[in-house]
């Protein structure tokens, strides 16, 4: 586009309005639905209303809660370092509508159809481990920093699995471009990947749910034995920010998983966006069910689990797709 | 670059004692608590910890103390009735029995049976109440959300019948000297059989849910691992022991009211960890529901409070004590008298203090979270502790 | 061998973890059992202790037979009552008659509900079964000080009717 001295190129432009609408997306998704979802689901597995009062059974709570974390005080702990603590929320959040930009959410609305889509997000989701990390150091508050220190090993014990799930997946279709991989899979579920990879998807849902820190596996927030964990000392927004990352970087997740294993948008007789956003719901369906019913898992077990089943069960899996491929 | 804001890391009285051995820099003193989410009621500890690993604990007690003791020495007989409900206020019930059974003694007055029947009944649904609690903000502490839930739902409902006789909720004050406050009506039998025969089912729920889960499973075994001499040197009892192999339950080995008569087991296990616990106080609660069958099968007619119960009391000289099984150990009530109508001296036994004392040799060399499912599965209650 | 007792522990957990998962599916579908107050209260406050009243006289609902002996103000462990008998009216006495001594009866019966335990000494201690527990439960003041509960006020506008209500309560 010719703005007179000034060219740009078309690219930017359509990276731009992708993010815009990807963080249209996010806020409202993960800000005000899955939140809503997620206190309902709650409540209702509790056999309680959940929110009830604001606007028709609590819809209009999270607004409501959104305003009031809104004007609380920002208060930045005396000793703390004020720039690593500020850092850690904008550092938790900024990464995640990139992790979007190559995601197919239809046929044809893909932010960035990169050659590389696989990587771009894998590379971007492990920024996540840093936020958490400058946020304990920099609240000075010990439960913090224990937060922050159980977060590391954690991410980094299941990244490992992760990838090696990924791989499988990715040696299976040949290609890194997110749309070539979903449109590699057919309409129907069982043309989908899960069927080729039953235990690629069962691992890689397990390292999701401990990449985004959700129960069983919540361990660096551990409300009960740490109070909140890392994000202790944050209050108003700052908190608010942890909060809608945390969510968001469950949507990213559950999207990555849809899109290599559960046909991405495909399905049939509806559109392929409906079909997505269901599919995604699905499985943060099941997140939050399974956040509901289990206690927590303990620290060495969750690095157990990793280690000593994990990686090894995904290497396997990584070898067979490797063997049947060349057969 | 501005000033740094200053501040006084040394800590208090206690923390500055406890400071770590040596000039390891890699040693952490942590505070847990007074207020942190999974000690259950106002108690500090004080943890040295290198990574996540606990090398001492030591309990800081005192922030709830009340002195109910020394309200002992204050008032009357009858006007300290209503304390016994607040010391413990999970097993409300058996603190007031303790009391109530150790001025009796004092002043030898005789219970009638039916009163004897409804105290027993009433002080096994209160211990059902507090396990319930229990298992509920043990789970809570483990992180499963759900389950206090479904335990209060339960709690509600025996609430509400002990609501029927009691006229309270949560803090009891309904045994008295001779007997109890006022009868049990025929609605308060009947509920109480329909909510014997609601919970059965929930207990088995509670089981599939939480007590065969494999996360609780790891979390709760060889956690904790209580050996019998140490359980007995610090006088731990209830719950705490019985999961240590030994089966000393108050109720058989000084029996009192009319136990003797009523046929129920003691849950014991060997394995001596918080799953041992654990599975004590699960089994305790279907016993509980065994008591309180038979107990309305045998309620026989009669008074509920002794004709001649004393509305003033002054007791002879002399001292007594009474011993309860609590919910979580054994309960000792010591009164002491010397003539007047107001006691000497009581004397409050709390289980909770003693089974507290052992933490600090079982958190030795465990993670922080076994830590916190070390302390749960004590069950303790500060305000019992501090008194 | 060691790993394949592993395996089939690791299977068996994962089965319990889906019986639970069903559990909760199952709770999920449930109907709450939650009441959603104050739109809808509970129905079984016949029992539960409110503070405490006079007993409305048996031939005149508005007279006590409270004699202002003050052995409730005694027997309270927290002294969160306040008798005073009320100035005797001496009867003059009839033709012939020795003169009577008139009945105590109560000037002022203060409780300060914030002091109450509700351990119930007051009811029991009372020679005449002049007080009893009320069924006043739904009571939210703004200030410590209208927690004190004027008894005869109460009784007089009470006059009679059932012991709930907000009958003879200083001004919130």
């Amino acid at each position: 586009m010719n703005l007179g001295p000034i060219t740009i190129p078309w690219e930017l432009i359509r990276i731009v309005v992708a993010l815009v609408a990807i963080l249209l997306f996010i806020v409202v998704n993960a800000g005000l639905v899955l939140v809503y979802l997620e206190r309902k689901i709650a409540g209702f597995i509790q056999r309680r209303p959940g929110p009830y009062e604001v606007g028709p059974h609590g819809s209009l709570q999270l607004i409501v809660d959104g305003v009031k974390l809104l004007g609380k005080e920002l208060h930045t702990p005396a000793c703390g370092d004020k720039l690593l603590f500020w850092a850690a929320p904008i550092l938790a959040f900024t990464p995640i509508p990139l992790l979007f930009l190559p995601m197919p959410f239809a046929r044809n609305l893909v932010g960035l159809d990169s050659e590389l889509g696989m990587v771009l997000i894998l590379a971007f989701a492990g920024l996540n481990v840093l936020a958490l990390c400058l946020a304990g150091w920099g609240s000075f508050n010990k439960w913090s920093l224990l937060g922050a220190i159980r977060s590391v090993s954690q991410a980094v014990a299941y990244e490992i699995p992760l990838l090696l799930t990924v791989l499988s997946v990715v040696l299976m279709a040949g290609t890194l471009k997110l749309s070539t991989i979903v449109e590699g899979q057919g309409t129907w579920p069982w043309q989908w990947y899960w069927l080729r990879q039953p235990l690629g998807f069962c691992v890689f849902f397990v390292c999701m749910l401990a990449e985004t820190n959700r129960a069983p596996f919540d361990l660096p927030e551990a409300e009960s034995e740490l109070a909140a964990g890392f994000h202790t000392e944050y209050s108003g927004l700052g908190f608010g920010i942890f909060f809608l990352s945390e969510y968001a970087a469950m949507i990213v997740g559950s999207s990555v998983c849809v899109t290599l294993f559960l046909g991405g948008w495909q399905g049939p007789f509806l559109p392929g966006f409906i079909w997505f956003v269901a599919k995604v719901y699905a499985l943060l369906l099941t997140m939050m069910w399974i956040r509901w019913t289990f206690p927590r898992v303990r620290f060495d077990q969750l690095l157990t689990i990793s280690w000593r089943w994990l990686i090894p069960l995904s290497l396997l899996n990584l070898v067979a797709t490797a063997f049947f491929m060349k057969l | 670059m501005s000033q740094k804001p200053t501040v006084d890391l040394g800590g208090d009285f206690y923390a500055t004692a406890f400071q770590a051995a040596g000039d390891r820099q890699d040693r952490v003193i942590l505070n847990m608590g007074p207020q942190h989410p999974s000690t259950h009621g106002v108690l500090r500890i004080i943890i040295e910890m290198e990574g996540e690993y606990i090398l001492r604990a030591e309990p800081v007690l005192g922030y709830l103390h009340r002195m109910h003791e020394k309200m002992g020495e204050v008032k009357t007989y009858h006007q300290y009735l209503p304390n016994m409900g607040r010391v413990d206020y999970l097993h409300a019930l058996a603190w007031n029995w303790g009391y109530v059974g150790a001025v009796e003694r004092l002043a030898g007055i005789e219970v009638p049976r039916r009163a004897e029947f409804i105290r027993v009944i009433t002080c096994e649904l209160n211990r059902i109440n507090s396990h319930l609690l229990w298992w509920g903000a043990y789970l809570l502490d483990l992180g499963g959300f759900t389950p206090i839930v479904y335990a209060f739902d339960d709690r509600e409902q025996i609430m509400d019948l002990l609501q029927m006789p009691t006229g309270s909720r949560l803090t009891y004050c309904y045994y008295r000297f001779g007997g109890v406050r006022q009868d049990i009506t025929d609605k308060f039998v009947e509920d109480t059989r329909e909510f014997c025969k609601r919970f059965k089912p929930r207990l088995s729920l509670y089981k599939d849910l939480v007590t065969d889960n494999f996360i609780l499973r790891k979390r709760c075994e060889q956690i904790g691992d209580l050996p019998l001499e140490t359980a007995r040197r610090y006088g731990a009892t209830g719950p705490v022991i019985r999961g240590s192999g030994l089966a000393y339950d108050v109720r058989r080995a000084e029996p009192y009211s009319v136990y003797p008569e009523l046929e129920f087991e003691v849950p014991v296990y060997d394995a001596r960890d918080a799953m041992a616990r654990y599975l004590v106080r699960m089994d305790e609660m279907r016993e509980s529901l065994r008591i309180i069958e038979q107990a309305l099968d045998m309620l026989p007619e009669g008074d509920f409070l002794a004709p001649k119960a004393p509305k003033r009391i002054k007791a002879p000289k002399g001292d007594s004590y009474f011993a309860v099984e609590g919910a979580r150990g054994k309960i000792g009530v010591y009164v002491a008298s010397d003539g007047s109508n107001v006691p000497y001296r009581v004397k409050l036994r709390s289980p909770s203090f003693s089974n507290l004392s052992l933490f600090d040799e079982l958190a030795r060399g465990t993670l922080l979270a076994d830590a916190v499912s070390i302390l749960g599965s004590l069950d303790l209650v500060i305000p019992e502790i501090d008194r | 061998m060691t790993l394949w007792r592993e395996i089939r522990e690791a299977v068996k957990g994962l089965y319990s973890l889906a019986v639970g998962m069903k559990i909760t599916g199952k709770e999920f579908a449930k109907p709450w059992i939650t009441t959603r107050y104050p739109w809808k209260t509970v129905d079984n406050l016949s029992t539960y202790f409110g503070h405490v009243e006079l007993v409305p006289g048996a031939e005149d609902p508005g007279e006590t037979s409270c004699i202002a002996c003050g052995i409730c103000a005694k027997n309270c462990p927290s002294s969160a009552i306040t008798v005073k008998a009320a100035p005797s009216v001496e009867e003059p006495a009839a033709e012939g008659e020795k003169k009577k001594k008139a009945r105590k009866k109560p000037g002022v019966f203060l409780v300060d509900f914030s002091l109450c335990s509700l351990c119930g000494q007051c009811v029991e201690g009372c020679p005449q079964d002049a007080l009893r527990f009320s069924r006043h439960v739904y009571w939210a003041v703004m200030d410590r000080k209208n927690l004190t509960v004027d008894l005869l006020d109460r009784l007089a506008k009470a006059g009679g009717a059932k012991a709930g209500g907000n009958a003879g309560l200083p001004d919130a």
